[in-house]
């Protein structure tokens, strides 16, 4: 057990954690950020994905130790009331299904559009690719990012 | 080996599971879905599961149609299981419209007079000058009006009317628009909605190994799993062994230290051995027929020309992308169950008799599920949780990883199927004979279905292997793979007859309403309906550069027809585009509506391509998503979706779309490329090689 300091969402959290334990367990178990989801654990969906110093990361393959003094951001705080683009996109094509994934799909549209405000469609594509939706919301998912980068100011 | 009475003291966070909403002040209840608070909220509680189907939002809308409320003052609560209050509280074979439709009407409808009863007595005016709008009683003569809120007290004390008119289709105001999803801005930040997302004080976390199957125990030695940090104990039960700890991370370490034999413990199957068997089974002698019309012996042997064609399906993983999880607290007082179960009336009495309680003790709250599939309708999860907190006197959320979840849960059955069509030389169709076999699949067939009524020389029937193979429903049972089955050799049959597929399926149709053979339980005319319309909305055999092919399928009391549309881009067949046309009835919600058909139909073509799960001696070869391929965003085609316009009572929309999915695919595929897909996945046929069907990469 080791005792770790990280910045999440603007806060410091203090965690006496196993070095190897993937953030996401710190997230979930210690810290009640429970919007961070499990789906595979070996960073193969996407439903874990959270932002590092604004990039997005898969939080199952990501020891607490590997992390230092980045700063880590969650769904909780993409923003304070979910005013955030993507979020207002999101609900606004009521994209959710079951909704389990879509955590994941909007930290890594809000990354993506982070970098690159003006997608292709194949931009949006490609960004996406990596997380799965069981339930099958692609096209929604598709029409909010394209949708997020308008509401971007 | 199991602990006994632990005292636990270290706190979770406030990581709470939602709690429901505590009633407004002064809230009458008018019946067991609506509730009115004097400051107008209007309550209606949601008592089905949601697994993403979107009955949450949807069973609201219609008790707030015929109260005629202003939905921005709804307030949607999931219910608990309540047997009492509610029937069916089921998430089971698209039915739950098709059964609530009327007690849903009802419950707004009656609360409706009952405030407008209430209203005259306070005005002193006859009920029938009075009319509704938007959550306000209206006297309009006098130009009055209160809102329910307001009349809400005095209307709980009106006698509940016995009759009751309901709104016709015309004047519906929420019904048949795009409501969104009433958990979206709880969704969108992420709030705790899900079973895994519970935690409680002193909660244990459990992890199971699971035997393969057909196997038990030998010997398990868990001392040195038990022997790691933050693990309070290790419980070997019932074949399986649990380790128990107060982190994930720590149960998951400790678990891979177990040391656990496993000997044969009845039949240890491979995947080769069912595939033998199902061949074997084809050919079984003396079956009883599920239907029978006609002579189909004599017919065939007198048959112009016989077509002969097989088709397989493999086990498939639910993958729900929330993995099997439960919440359970046993006291001595009651039990405390929190969490996903598509028949949460089974899973109380499967506890309850397992651990030797009377009903009544145990309350079910049930979770938000990150999709269900039919995995959540067995029990055995929820099961786990409860024993090992009787046995470790604690509170235990169970929870299956994702290799948990796919090695040893349950599967949709493995199935093949032999369909045979006789024609003369005309090419009329003049007998059919039919036969499913699976590992425990039950009746693997729908010996109503289409040909019946308008092939007079009819058979059908199924045999099932049983296996220890666990095997459960799976998004459209059995029909998920007889849609694509049934639908690729009726293509067939019309390419034999040198017939356009749609033109030849619209003349049997008109067969067995003109002169039918026997019962027809399927709307010939919704038939038609969905199939005339997606000939139109697709522009069938219009576009002389793109190759269509058609299906159409009747399942859970909905009509859809599909064409897909490939383009060959280099050599290469492209999926470009799926049209759907569907006959559900009156579409209630539309937006969740044509979700539900285009995730089906995205679901219904990822499985075909890339699901498998085969075994080996009662071991699983997939694990997790690396080597269970699901559809990506990269490979969707684009999806049309058409409703008919109706006023029939609503039927099943979330598992309707997905059997015809494949067949239009593969009918389009061969129209393209002169190749017939006969076997699942399709990534592995030989006809695929090399083929990239999606649009970009
Ligand atoms: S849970 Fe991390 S990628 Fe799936
Ligand atoms: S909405 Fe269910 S997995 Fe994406």
């Amino acid at each position: 057990m080791a005792n770790y300091t990280l910045q999440i969402n603007n806060k410091n959290y203090r965690v006496d954690v196993e070095e190897d334990t993937p953030l996401l367990w710190v997230l979930r178990d210690n810290l009640g950020l429970v919007g961070t989801k499990y789906g595979c654990g070996i960073a193969q969906c996407g439903a874990c994905t959270v932002h590092l110093n604004g990039i997005a990361v898969r939080s199952c393959v990501l020891p607490v130790s590997a992390i230092g003094t980045k700063k880590i951001t969650t769904i909780e705080g993409l923003s304070a009331n979910g005013e955030h683009p993507v979020q207002k996109a999101w609900s606004e094509l009521d994209v959710p299904q079951c909704g389990y994934c879509q955590a994941g799909q909007m930290m890594t549209a809000a990354a993506f559009l982070s970098k690159n405000p003006k997608p292709s469609f194949e931009q949006i594509e490609e960004a996406m690719n990596g997380n799965i939706c069981r339930c099958g919301t692609y096209h929604r998912i598709r029409e909010a990012v394209a949708l997020a980068a308008t509401k971007r100011k | 080996m199991a602990g006994g009475g632990f005292l636990l003291s270290f706190r979770w966070t406030d990581a709470l599971a939602a709690p429901l909403p505590e009633s407004a002040a002064g809230e009458v209840s008018f019946n067991s879905y609506l509730s009115i608070s004097p400051d107008n909220v209007i309550t209606i509680l949601s008592p089905n599961p949601e697994v993403g189907q979107n009955i949450k939002t949807s069973f609201p809308m219609i008790v707030a149609e015929e109260l005629d409320a202003d939905w921005k003052n709804v307030k949607v609560v999931q219910a608990n299981l309540d047997t009492q209050k509610f029937n069916r509280q089921a998430t089971a074979g698209s039915g739950a419209m098709q059964h609530s439709w009327d007690r849903l009407r009802k419950a707004g409808a009656t609360a409706r007079l009952m405030l407008m009863e209430a209203a005259a007595k306070r005005w002193n005016v006859s009920s029938a000058t009075l009319t509704t709008e938007n959550g306000f009683v209206w006297h309009k003569e006098s130009g009055r009006k209160l809102n329910y809120g307001a009349l809400a007290t005095e209307a709980a004390t009106v006698a509940v009317p016995t009759e009751v008119k309901f709104k016709e289709k015309k004047d519906y105001k929420l019904i048949g628009k795009p409501i969104h999803n009433v958990d979206n801005a709880e969704m969108i930040m992420g709030k705790p909605l899900y079973g895994l997302d519970v935690y409680r004080d002193g909660m244990l976390l459990a992890m199971i190994e699971r035997p393969p199957f057909g196997t038990k125990i030998k010997s398990a030695d868990v001392t040195a799993a038990k022997a790691m940090p933050g693990i309070v104990d290790v419980v070997v039960f019932k074949d399986k062994v649990a380790v128990l700890g107060k982190s994930t991370w720590q149960v998951t370490k400790a678990r891979k230290l177990l040391k656990v034999e496993y000997e044969p413990d009845g039949a240890v199957e491979s995947t080769t051995d069912h595939d033998r068997l199902m061949k074997q089974l084809l050919d079984k002698q003396d079956v009883k027929p599920s239907r029978k019309d006609g002579d189909v012996d004599a017919i065939f042997k007198t048959a112009a020309k016989v077509i002969t064609r097989e088709y397989q399906a493999p086990f498939l993983s639910h993958a729900c992308m929330e993995p099997m999880n439960f919440f359970a607290h046993v006291r001595s007082d009651g039990v405390e169950l929190i969490g996903p179960a598509q028949l949460p009336e089974d899973t109380r009495k499967n506890v309850a008799k397992l651990l030797g309680v009377e009903l009544e003790k145990v309350t079910l709250e049930m979770t938000r599920m990150g999709g269900g599939f039919g995995r959540r309708q067995r029990s055995d999860y929820s099961m786990e949780a409860a024993e090992l907190s009787s046995l470790l006197k604690a509170p235990v959320k169970v929870m299956w990883t994702r290799e948990d979840d796919m090695r040893g849960g349950q599967y949709r059955p493995a199935m093949r199927y032999r369909f045979q069509a006789a024609l003369d030389a005309e090419g009329n169709w003049i007998g059919y004979r039919m036969r499913g076999v699976g590992v425990n699949s039950g009746n693997s067939t729908r010996p109503d279905h289409f040909p019946a009524g308008a092939v007079p020389n009819f058979l059908v029937d199924s045999v099932d292997h049983k296996s220890p193979v666990t095997t459960s429903p799976w998004r459209a049972p059995s029909e998920n793979f007889l849609g694509f089955a049934e639908q690729s050799f009726f293509d067939e049959i019309a390419t034999a007859a040198n017939r356009d597929p749609i033109e030849y399926r619209l003349s049997y149709l008109d067969k067995a309403q003109k002169t039918p053979v026997g019962a027809v339980k399927y709307d010939i005319d919704r038939m038609k309906g969905v199939i005339e319309l997606v000939a139109e909305k697709s522009g069938w055999g219009k576009n002389k550069k793109v190759f269509q092919g058609f299906s159409a399928y009747f399942s859970h009391g909905s009509y859809i027809a599909q064409v897909a549309e490939i383009e060959m881009q280099n050599g290469n067949p492209v999926l470009r585009k799926m049209v759907a046309a569907v006959d559900c009835g009156v579409v209630v919600n539309l937006s969740g509506a044509y979700q539900q058909v285009k995730g089906g139909i995205i679901d219904g073509l990822g499985h075909a391509l890339y699901g498998e799960v085969t075994l080996k001696e009662g071991v699983p070869d997939q694990k997790n998503f690396d080597t269970y391929r699901l559809i990506r965003m990269k490979e969707i085609p684009d999806v049309e979706v058409y409703f008919v316009d109706s006023a029939i009572n609503p039927t099943g929309l979330g598992e309707p779309a997905l059997p015809p999915a494949a067949a239009a695919l593969a009918n389009a595929f061969f129209k393209a490329t002169g190749k017939r897909l006969y076997n699942q996945p399709f990534s592995k046929e030989e006809a695929m090689k090399g083929v990239n069907l999606g649009q970009s990469s």
